[in-house]
Order: C-alpha cells, then sequence, then structure tokens
C-alpha cells in the first residue's frame, strides 16, 4: 500500500472511541513490549493517546534505555544555512511565502562559500542542512553548484528544498549529496489544501511521496515530520509516525529520522492553532523512540535551551547548534527576515559544553566525504 | 603461553573493546588502562582526519591495537574505500568490516562483506569481517583471506547475549580462524559462556559503554573474558544425558 493509501485507510477512523478502549493495563502493555518486540499501528496511537499521558514517566524510562541501547550518549550536532528566501508557494504558516514584503536574498556562489567558510571554520560545525524557500530559481544547477561548494567544507550535507523528482535526486547525490529533509507539514488532505494556497506545495501527494523518491534514489538519510500547529496533533503525530514505519520497513538501506517541529510565530505575528504543549511534544518524543528504537529524532533550535536540554536522554540523536534562520545570516552583511524565530540562541561553544556537562558527546563528523 | 594471534600480530588479552556510545573520550582512555584491553574498535567515519575537531586516535594509549572500523558503509565499495583511508591515515591494517544495509535491525550483509574482505586481503589488510553466523559465508571469508570470523551474538545493541549459540558452535567447530563473537553481548556472564564454548575473543562495545560505570564493567568483562577462556582450556566436565556409575557395573564380564 503507498503511503495516501495508508493516509486515506484513516479517513474514517474513529479516534475517540479506539480512546475510550484504552485502560492502564493495555497502555503499560504497550510500554513493555517496547523496545523487544516490533510495535504495531495501534500501539503506537495508544502511546499518542490523551490516556497515554499519564505514563509519561514510564515512557521516559523506556526510552532511555533505548536510546543508551542502541546510540550510546552521543548527539550529533549540525548546523543549518539558508541560502535563499525567494519562495512561489503560499504557505498561510510561514514568513518566506511569496505574499509577504520580507527582504529577499538569493545568495551567489561565492556567498554560499563564505557562510560555509564561516560555519565549517569559526563555529567547527562538519553537517550541515542547506534550505531554501521553494522556487524555480534554485534550478537543479544552482543546487548541484551549491552543493559542490558545501561538500569541501562539510562531511555531510543534508538539503530541505523543493521536492525533486528520484532522477534529479540522483543527480544531487553524483555531486555528494548524503540527504534530504522534506515535511509534510499537514497529513490531514483536506486540511493541507487551507494551509497550501497556490505553488507546486499544494500538491499534497507530489510532497507526501518525497521522502519515497529520495530513497529510491539511494540517498543515506531521509527526515521527515509534521509541522505541529497545523492539524489535530495527535492525529498528525500518528500518521507521521506511520509515515516513518512505512519508509522504514520498504527501504532498509536508509536511515531515517523524525522531527517534531512546533509553529513559531513569523513574520506578522502569524497565530498557530492547535498548538501542542510542552506535554504533549515529551509523549510524542517518547512514543517514537518506543515504536522506532533504531530511528533517529532531530530536536530544532526552535525549540527553548531549558526544554531542549531536558529532552537529552529521552532519546533525541541530533541538535542543531549555533542556529541562523536568515538569508547570509551567519558571516554577510544582513537585512534578511528569518523563516521563524528560534528560542535556544545559544553558540555552538556553548552547547558544546552543555552536552559534555551532562555527560554526553557531541558528534561532529559521522561520515567520510570522500566516499 | 595461551595467545591470541590474529594476523601475526600477538595479544594476551582476548577482549577488544569499543569506542562508540560513550560520553566522553577520557572515559575510553580510562577504560582502556584498566580494563587491560589490548584492542579497540573505532569507527572511521567518526575520525576527524582534518584535526578539525577532537579526535579518538589521541585518546588511545600506545600499545592498544587499533581495529578501524567501516561503520556507515553499505557496500564492499564504500568499506573499501574506507579502509584505504583508514590505511593512508596511519591506523595501521587491521580492519574491521562492518557493512550494514538494514537501518532496521541494523543487520550485516554477508555477501557484499565476503566481497570487501576478497579485495582487502589481498591488499594486505588483516580483515576481521564482522557477518551473521552462517557457516558458507565463514568459509568463503576463510578462502578469502580473513584474519579472523566476527559472528554476531544478537542483533546490535540488543545486549540479548548468545541468541545466535548453536550457529556459533558451528563456527567454531568448522573454521580454521579465531572466531570472535561482535554483537550482542550485554553481560560478563555472555563474553565467558562464548569463551567456554571456544571462540577467540569477544568484542564489546555497548554493553560497556552504556552501563553505569563504564570503567568498572570494562574489568568485569576482562574477568569473564579470562575465566571463559581459563574454563574452555581446563575443558569443562561433560553433561552427560545418560547416567555414568562411578565404577563399572559390567567389568566382571570376561572376554
Ligand atoms: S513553508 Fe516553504 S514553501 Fe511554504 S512559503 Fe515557506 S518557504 Fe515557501
Amino acid at each position: 500500500m503507498m503511503m495516501d493509501r495508508i493516509v486515506e485507510s484513516y479517513n474514517d477512523f474513529d479516534f475517540e472511541n479506539f480512546f475510550r478502549s484504552l485502560d492502564s493495563k493495555k497502555i503499560l502493555d504497550v510500554i513493555d513490549r517496547s523496545g523487544e518486540k516490533v510495535l504495531e499501528d495501534m500501539d503506537l496511537l495508544t502511546l499518542l493517546s490523551p490516556q497515554a499521558q499519564e505514563f509519561l514517566e514510564e515512557m521516559a524510562i523506556k526510552a532511555n534505555v533505548i536510546t543508551k541501547q542502541y546510540f550510546g550518549k552521543e548527539i550529533h550536532i549540525y548546523a543549518p544555512l539558508y541560502i535563499s528566501n525567494i519562495c512561489d508557494n503560499e504557505c498561510t504558516y510561514c514568513g518566506f511565502k511569496h505574499s509577504n514584503p520580507i527582504k529577499r536574498r538569493h545568495l551567489t556562489y561565492d556567498e554560499i562559500e563564505k557562510e560555509s567558510k564561516y560555519i565549517s571554520e569559526t563555529l567547527g560545525v562538519h553537517s550541515i542542512i542547506l534550505l531554501t524557500g521553494e522556487s524555480y530559481i534554485n534550478s537543479l544547477e544552482y543546487l548541484k553548484n551549491a552543493i559542490t561548494i558545501l561538500k569541501k567544507y562539510f562531511n555531510t550535507v543534508i538539503i530541505e528544498v523543493q521536492p525533486l523528482s528520484v532522477e534529479e535526486y540522483f543527480e544531487l547525490k553524483t555531486v555528494g549529496l548524503d540527504g534530504v529533509t522534506v515535511y509534510q507539514e499537514c497529513y490531514d488532505k483536506e486540511l493541507y489544501k487551507t494551509y497550501h494556497l497556490s505553488g507546486k506545495k499544494s500538491d499534497y501527494k507530489y510532497r507526501l511521496d518525497t521522502p519515497e523518491r529520495a530513497s529510491i534514489a539511494d540517498l543515506r538519510s531521509v527526515n521527515i515530520g509534521a509541522l505541529f500547529g497545523l492539524g489535530n496533533p495527535v492525529k498528525e503525530a500518528f500518521l507521521s509516525g506511520l509515515h516513518l514505519r512505512y519508509l522504514t520497513n520498504k527501504f532498509l538501506n536508509t536511515q531515517f529520522s523524525i522531527s517534531i517541529p512546533r509553529i513559531k510565530e513569523a513574520y506578522r505575528n502569524i497565530k498557530p492553532q492547535n498548538i501542542i504543549s510542552d506535554k504533549q511534544f515529551v509523549q510524542f518524543l517518547l512514543a517514537y523512540r518506543l515504536c522506532f528504537p533504531t530511528s533517529g529524532i532531530n530536536i530544532s533550535t526552535r525549540e527553548s535551551k531549558e526544554f531542549r536540554d531536558n529532552l537529552l536522554p529521552l532519546g533525541v540523536t541530533k541538535f542543531s547548534a549555533g542556529s541562523v534562520t536568515e538569508v547570509g545570516g551567519y558571516s554577510l552583511s544582513n537585512g534578511s527576515s528569518p523563516q521563524f524565530e528560534t528560542d535556544d540562541h545559544r553558540s555552538v561553544v556553548e552547547i558544546v559544553d552543555m552536552l559534555k556537562i551532562k555527560g554526553y558527546q557531541p558528534i561532529f563528523k559521522d561520515w567520510e566525504s570522500s566516499i | 603461553m595461551d595467545k591470541l594471534i590474529i594476523g601475526g600480530v600477538e595479544f594476551n588479552n582476548r577482549l577488544i573493546t569499543g569506542s562508540g556510545k560513550f560520553s566522553s573520550y577520557n572515559l575510553i582512555r580510562e577504560m582502556l588502562n584498566e580494563s587491560k584491553s589490548e584492542m579497540i574498535t573505532i569507527a572511521l567515519r567518526r575520525v576527524d582526519l582534518t584535526g578539525k575537531s577532537e579526535n579518538v586516535l589521541d585518546y588511545i594509549p600506545k600499545g592498544v591495537k587499533l581495529l578501524p572500523n567501516t561503520s556507515g558503509a553499505r557496500t564492499a565499495e564504500e568499506a573499501i574505500k574506507i579502509a584505504r583511508i583508514a590505511r593512508a591515515s596511519g591506523c595501521g591494517d587491521f580492519i574491521k568490516i562492518e557493512i550494514i544495509n538494514d537501518m532496521k535491525y541494523l543487520m550485516p550483509d554477508n555477501h557484499e562483506t565476503v566481497r570487501a574482505t576478497e579485495i582487502l586481503a589481498k591488499e594486505g589488510f588483516i580483515v576481521m569481517p564482522y557477518i551473521n553466523p552462517d557457516l558458507i559465508t565463514a568459509k568463503k571469508l576463510e578462502a578469502a583471506g580473513a584474519a579472523a570470523i566476527m559472528p554476531l551474538g544478537a542483533p546490535i545493541g540488543s545486549n540479548k547475549g548468545l541468541l545466535t549459540k548453536p550457529m556459533i558452535e558451528i563456527l567454531v567447530e568448522n573454521c580454521n580462524l579465531p572466531i570472535i563473537v561482535d554483537a550482542g553481548i550485554g553481560k560478563p556472564s555472555h563474553a565467558c559462556e562464548a569463551m567456554e564454548m571456544g571462540c577467540s575473543a569477544v568484542l564489546v562495545d555497548t554493553a560497556i559503554a552504556t552501563s553505569e560505570n563504564p570503567v568498572k564493567m570494562a574489568i568485569a568483562f576482562n574477568k569473564a573474558t579470562q575465566a571463559g577462556r581459563e574454563a574452555y582450556l581446563a575443558k569443562c566436565a561433560k553433561i552427560n544425558n545418560h547416567a555414568v556409575a562411578s565404577s563399572s557395573l559390567t567389568g566382571f564380564l570376561r572376554d
């Protein structure tokens, strides 16, 4: 079954009725089986249920054990690099949307080089996520050249740009692309339409199949997730979990990871609806760790530093550090608007110190660029 | 003396340790000093050869043999490249081939492993392949020039012990190379059991690195490994399914 069919199969599912059927015994039984047995779809939903919130401590203890078992006490450090905020799409929640009269910027190759040099040499980060808005201006050639430059400075290069075809991912792989991040943003197809008003992103299915295309192109890593604040949080968490399971079962060769981004205020005070609480955020993270012991979980600087630090023992494997979400925001003269506000403003050095104090080893390099 | 010999190199100690999953590099140094382990595996994908960030190699005492591994490799070609980089950067000739194509259970790809071993052994590497225990694969590796065979006891990181015991026993009985149990060993008693079975060494990473006290745990593993080895050399008394009388019951019969 393709992913869109899986989403469809839950269209008429009576979530409330399922939640009513749960009791403590059923929830504890799932927690107990986690890590040992492969958990089923309904097990994931059980862990995401409102009732399971009472068992967060039990879930956390198990998640801590599973994480140490598979990932030890290591945290991977990466930084985002925005090279263009030009966007042809109209996503109602985003500061980069086409209709926003913000200052637009599209870095030249020289500027990309300068930013890369700064991040790798001054910040010491070796793993980078290259981000752009979604626009025709990010031609395959532009992306290819950008990745070629980045590969001189970073061991791992991941892109978060407009969805591409299998052939295009293959092409970028030839110049060293390691992975793709693509958020479905909203798994509820009807709601999706109301948030994505125009531009290519309004094609729900093409976006939904993007992680699959990247996996077919045999990229090493693929990161997915829902943007929390758009749809019903539990359903969105459930469907993104099912997406992770679908991909993990289908492409054994790809390392999948999941993120739990929450909407942040961007340009012009966009007020999110359905925003998830810290408690729910933690519940989702724990549910993912219990269901998917070997998948990565990323936490970005959207979250506050205190919150991020407390998440460390619960299943996190990747941490962004020293993040700047403005185009050219690291080393070039500025003035462009951020895509969203970050909350953890610590430098890479400060994050590394914090990790060490808390008994974690920061990992800067996890792959050899020349391979 | 009872020495372990791999690729012509002698070892007095049969506990091989790992450097992944630790909370700091200092802890790795202390663990090595205290456990007396003489060989440690390092993931080359984590080693920053440009010297831009902290380097695990600086924390490994002289005299401890480096066993760079090819973790991260998904094909024979990738493993071969990593091995060559390891050698070129001064990590020596030992290489642990680890090719994983299954990111869900982290199972090794035996076929790709044989292919990589064939090429690297010809290039003079001392090749230690990590495999799913299978006699046919082990025999192919032997023919390809491997220096040891490293079967998994249970899936990586699972700490479940010797789930594959009957398969490993077949390897011990039928292979001419040292059999080193890698992956799955979660407790010192598992290491002891592997050694009692006649395995030549054990590789332990997760169980040490993620214990409450990795240094103390490494010491425990060292003792367990030694105990198991001594038991093996002393030839454990057989478990008999049939009753055995302490003196002959039929000796009165003459021919
Ligand atoms: S979310 Fe992405 S595609 Fe949508 S407006 Fe923002 S930058 Fe453009």
